[in-house]
């Protein structure tokens, strides 16, 4: 609740902030300190539930889960603020509207993760992508961005539509939008709900990116500015998967019922992580690899939406919080570039060396090389559906992609490290560095001692 | 707390050369070398006075029951003794080459150094992972940077393998974990023998192809001669002489005692892989012009013997399995000084090249032919106690086995008589007349590879003697 309210107010502070602060720089630096506040109100909250969990109007649930997720989301924008929050003023003029726009962003998702009402799930999923749908058009100069935007908007909307539908027919079947109260486990599965379960798993499929609704990601992501494609691809599409595991873990539980839609769940998830890895594989543009990859990890935090044990949301909580962290920092630096084919990366070792060792080890963390937080995440998800039994040939697809996802992601590498080439950069600030490095090292940190995240839920 | 040190030292070595100058990299490798073979031999030591004094255990993730357990025993012992005089020994010889950006170069050597010993000292089956991944990251990004000229393609080939086949065990541990009645990682839940035996079989596929990539084993072999052959000869020293013992030691350590009837029921399918791997591997070395591939292609042959000798459930083929991890590490590594020698004094990798080295330089053809002759197992070198207890292991086990694998020796011996006749006797040209003999870092690195051949040929006892309780507690549970 402190979150939601500090988040909305913060975006109205951002809006205002704009008339009476001329410098740039500045309204950087309020956001930065609103977003603080916001944080730690977040975790005020924490001594407000006790052990247990507090519902308000039967409308949200503000549980250990909800405040660690929103920390999260709000510590990965913290980081992205100070490592690419200048780039905003590369976009256009209103500097405070793009930081309004991302705490509205912010503020719909942590609805998301407290939602205990379908209602509530479709505000918040609608307050989440609004905002973006403007940041994609953001950049008015470029016609690919304005494509981008309607595209977005387009696709986006007609989804809602279809969230929208499944609500109502499980309304229809059950007489309720509280998600406790459903009762849909219980007795025979009833096929209006089922049609609505579907209904809804495709919409959210689309919000995440999964396969064969992912189309849209590519054109969004390659043509809306590279400093919102970076948030657009990490919070907010971890923000997706907390309405996705919340949902389906806590209302569509029941013996038959979740087998139903595991097997669906099942389907897309391998359809994602072909598709998303392979396609991958032949993209020249650093960002298009990076929009690709964005669906195949989807395809890996889908494993948590369809195994329903601890391992889960263990995995789904530090799986959001590696793949964030580690992109908004790949994104970070490639703004700094000149040119974002892998070319454009040729020698930057050379030129600059801090820049290519933190680079190497956000990528080393998105493939899930041990010793980085993303080993842990792809080992939880993994374990979380070897657990669940009968998905075994789910995983052993999940694994040969993440295989194959080795080879793009240390093109990178090869690139940075072993190919010729004069890699042209902005110029690059001591802080920039200092902030990327501490960056890094919460990956490694992460990568190392898991516990320090698993041990709040 | 001596098995910490084994870790640390090459680790922490491995990050303070990053930053260092001038000739402070070479310095520190050695002194850092030589830090790792005196640990290594304390705790020999307390390993006769003290066993479990090397193990430790410490919290590491409570929510996954994964500990950070570390231990040493026989052979692990004897894998760490391994590594630590081998990359004395490299870095020793490579002394007075000059390396761009050396730092990058030695802290990345230390650092695989560090992985090695972790592979072989972990006693708890995520850690084991973790190690085994970070042992292949440097050498990676040394075989890049450093190769020859197809290097890019070549070793993103070996990682992309290498990879795979770890992603694969990485299943196979997820599962055998979530099997342990205490959701546990230790190697004592491990082989409680908590896995049913339908699912045995399956398991041990995941865990082979991992372990038969990194050996390599036919048909999982090929990334092997390309990288051997691109990759800067100190780095296939650490390659072939070390880290292929990494997919042995899996199988002993991980693979036999966790997924004992796994193993029993495909272990026909593994020797036959392994022999076919001899003898394809023997014949490819015959026709093999490049020096570097040769010894490459006869390197799969020995790993192939050894292979097989470990599925036969036979103590006495694991324990000449045993000794020839070591005795093979030795050898092949001084084969590849030799390599490294010749290299940098005639610029040249093609055999039929060379020829007439003996005349003009009398010191290497005497180290080749003793080195070589200890790699075709001749009586009274090292190679020979090995795999004479492999072969009779595998003689019980099924004569036409033997009577094949056997086949391996012979072939052996041609390709390598065949190098050592190109490279050192015959028609000496024009190149190979300005070759100049041993200098004093390359003399004193040679000398103690032969003196360590002749000692374990004369009196290999207290080498087995190392290994046997290692070997005594395999065939137990298997």
């Amino acid at each position: 609740m402190n979150a939601l309210i500090s988040t909305a107010l913060s975006g109205v502070v951002m809006m205002f902030a704009g008339l009476f602060i001329g410098n740039k720089q500045r309204i950087k630096f309020v956001a930065i300190v609103v977003l603080l506040i916001s944080f730690a109100a977040n975790l005020a909250e924490l001594s407000t539930i006790g052990a247990g969990e507090r519902t308000l109007y039967g409308m949200i649930t503000i549980s250990h889960f909800s405040i660690l997720f929103n920390a999260i989301a709000l510590g990965s924008t913290l980081i992205y603020f100070l490592l690419s929050g200048s780039a905003f003023e590369k976009v256009g003029e209103h500097v405070s509207d793009y930081f309004a726009l991302i705490f509205f962003i912010l503020s719909g998702i942590t609805l998301v993760s407290t939602f205990s009402s379908l209602l509530i799930l479709f505000l918040a999923i609608e307050i989440m992508s609004i905002p973006q749908y403007i940041l994609a058009g953001a950049d008015k100069k470029t016609p690919k961005s304005t494509e981008a935007s309607l595209k977005y908007f387009l696709m986006g909307s007609f989804s809602t539509g279809i969230l929208l539908m499944g609500i109502a027919l499980i309304y229809g079947a059950t007489g309720t939008f509280n998600v406790a109260e459903l009762g849909l486990g219980a007795g025979k599965v009833n096929t209006l709900a089922l049609c609505g379960i579907i209904l809804m798993a495709f919409a959210l499929s689309f919000k995440v990116s999964a396969a064969p609704f992912h189309f849209w990601t590519p054109d969004v992501y390659d043509g809306s500015p590279t400093v919102f494609t970076s948030f657009m691809a990490t919070v907010v599409k971890a923000g997706g998967f907390i309405a996705f595991i919340r949902v389906f873990h806590g209302a569509f539980v029941g013996e038959r019922l979740t087998a139903d839609w595991q097997l669906l769940l099942a389907i897309i998830t391998a359809a994602t992580l072909i598709i998303g890895n392979f396609t991958a594989v032949f993209q020249q543009s650093v960002k298009r690899m990076l929009a690709y990859s964005s669906i195949a990890q989807a395809g890996f935090m889908l494993l948590a939406v369809i195994s329903m044990n601890t391992f889960a949301t263990q995995g789904i909580i530090l799986y959001a919080a590696a793949y964030s962290v580690a992109t908004i920092g790949i994104f970070a630096v490639m703004i700094k570039l000149k040119d974002y084919t892998f070319d454009g990366f040729n020698g930057l070792a050379r030129t600059q060396p801090v820049l290519a060792i933190t680079t190497t080890i956000f990528v080393c963390s998105l493939a899930g090389i041990p010793l980085t937080a993303g080993f842990f995440a792809k080992y939880f998800v993994l374990a979380a559906a070897v657990q669940q039994g009968n998905l075994l040939w789910l995983v052993i697809t999940a694994v040969i992609c993440a295989a194959i996802s080795a080879y793009y992601y240390f093109r990178v590498i090869i690139a940075m490290y072993f190919k010729q080439g004069e890699a042209e950069t902005a110029e690059i600030s001591g802080s920039f560095k200092l902030m990327l490095i501490i960056t890094a090292a919460i990956v490694i940190l992460l990568g190392i001692f898991p516990g320090l995240l698993l041990q709040f839920i | 707390m001596l098995t910490v040190l084994l870790i640390l030292i090459p680790l922490v070595a491995g990050l303070v050369t990053f930053g260092l100058k001038g000739s402070g990299p070479k310095a520190l490798g050695l002194v850092a070398s030589l830090a790792s073979l005196a640990v290594t031999v304390a705790a020999l030591f307390q390993f006769r006075t003290a066993p479990d004094a090397l193990q430790l255990t410490a919290n590491w993730i409570p929510q996954l029951g994964a500990q950070f357990s570390v231990g040493l025993d026989g052979m692990g012992l004897m894998l760490c003794l391994l590594t630590a005089i081998s990359f004395l020994l490299i870095f020793i010889v490579i002394y007075n080459r000059e390396y761009e950006r050396a730092n990058s170069f030695y802290g990345l050597m230390l650092l695989s150094q560090a992985g090695l010993v972790g592979v072989f000292t972990a006693y708890d089956a995520l850690l084991f992972y973790v190690f085994w991944e970070l042992a292949l990251i440097p050498v990676y990004f040394l075989c890049s940077l450093w190769g020859g000229e197809k290097r890019i393609p070549v070793t993103f080939k070996f990682f992309v393998y290498t990879f795979a086949g770890s992603l694969l065990m990485l299943v196979g541990l997820i599962y055998i974990y979530l099997q342990t009645p205490e959701h546990s990682f230790s190697y004592a839940s491990f082989v409680s023998g908590a896995v049913a035996p339908q699912d045995q079989s399956w398991l041990f596929w995941l865990f082979f192809v991992a372990f038969a990539i990194k050996m390599p084993i036919f048909p999982f072999h090929t990334w092997q001669p390309d990288t051997y052959e691109q990759s800067p000869t100190p780095v296939t020293m650490v390659l072939s002489g070390i880290m292929v013992k990494m997919g042995l030691f899996g199988v002993i350590r991980w693979l036999l005692p966790v997924l004992p009837k796994g193993a029993y029921m495909w272990s026909d399918v593994a020797i036959v892989l392994s022999i076919i791997g001899i003898i394809y591997a023997s014949c490819i070395a015959i026709v093999q012009s490049d020096i570097k591939r040769l010894i490459a292609y006869s390197s799969i042959a020995h790993i192939g013997l050894m292979s097989a000798a470990i599925f036969t459930n036979n103590e006495q083929s694991l324990q000449g399995l045993m000794v020839q991890m070591f005795n093979h590490g030795i050898n092949i590594i001084g084969l590849w000084i030799i390599v490294e020698i010749i290299q940098n004094r005639l610029k040249i990798k093609n055999l039929n090249e060379m020829g007439g080295i003996a005349q003009y330089a009398p010191g290497i053809a005497i180290f080749l032919v003793t080195i070589s002759l200890a790699n075709i197992a001749l009586p009274l070198t090292n190679g020979f106690i090995g795999e004479f207890l492999m072969l009779s292991g595998l003689f019980q086990y099924n004569v036409w086995f033997m009577a094949v694998a056997g086949l391996g020796i012979i072939l052996g011996a041609v390709y390598t008589l065949n190098m050592i006749q190109k490279v050192i006797f015959g028609q000496s040209n024009q190149l190979t007349e300005t070759t100049t003999d041993l200098k004093g870092n390359e003399l004193v690195v040679l000398i103690i590879i032969v003196g360590i051949i002749l000692v374990l040929g004369f009196y290999p006892k207290p080498m087995l003697e190392l290994v046997s309780s290692t070997t005594e507690l395999v065939n137990k549970v298997y």
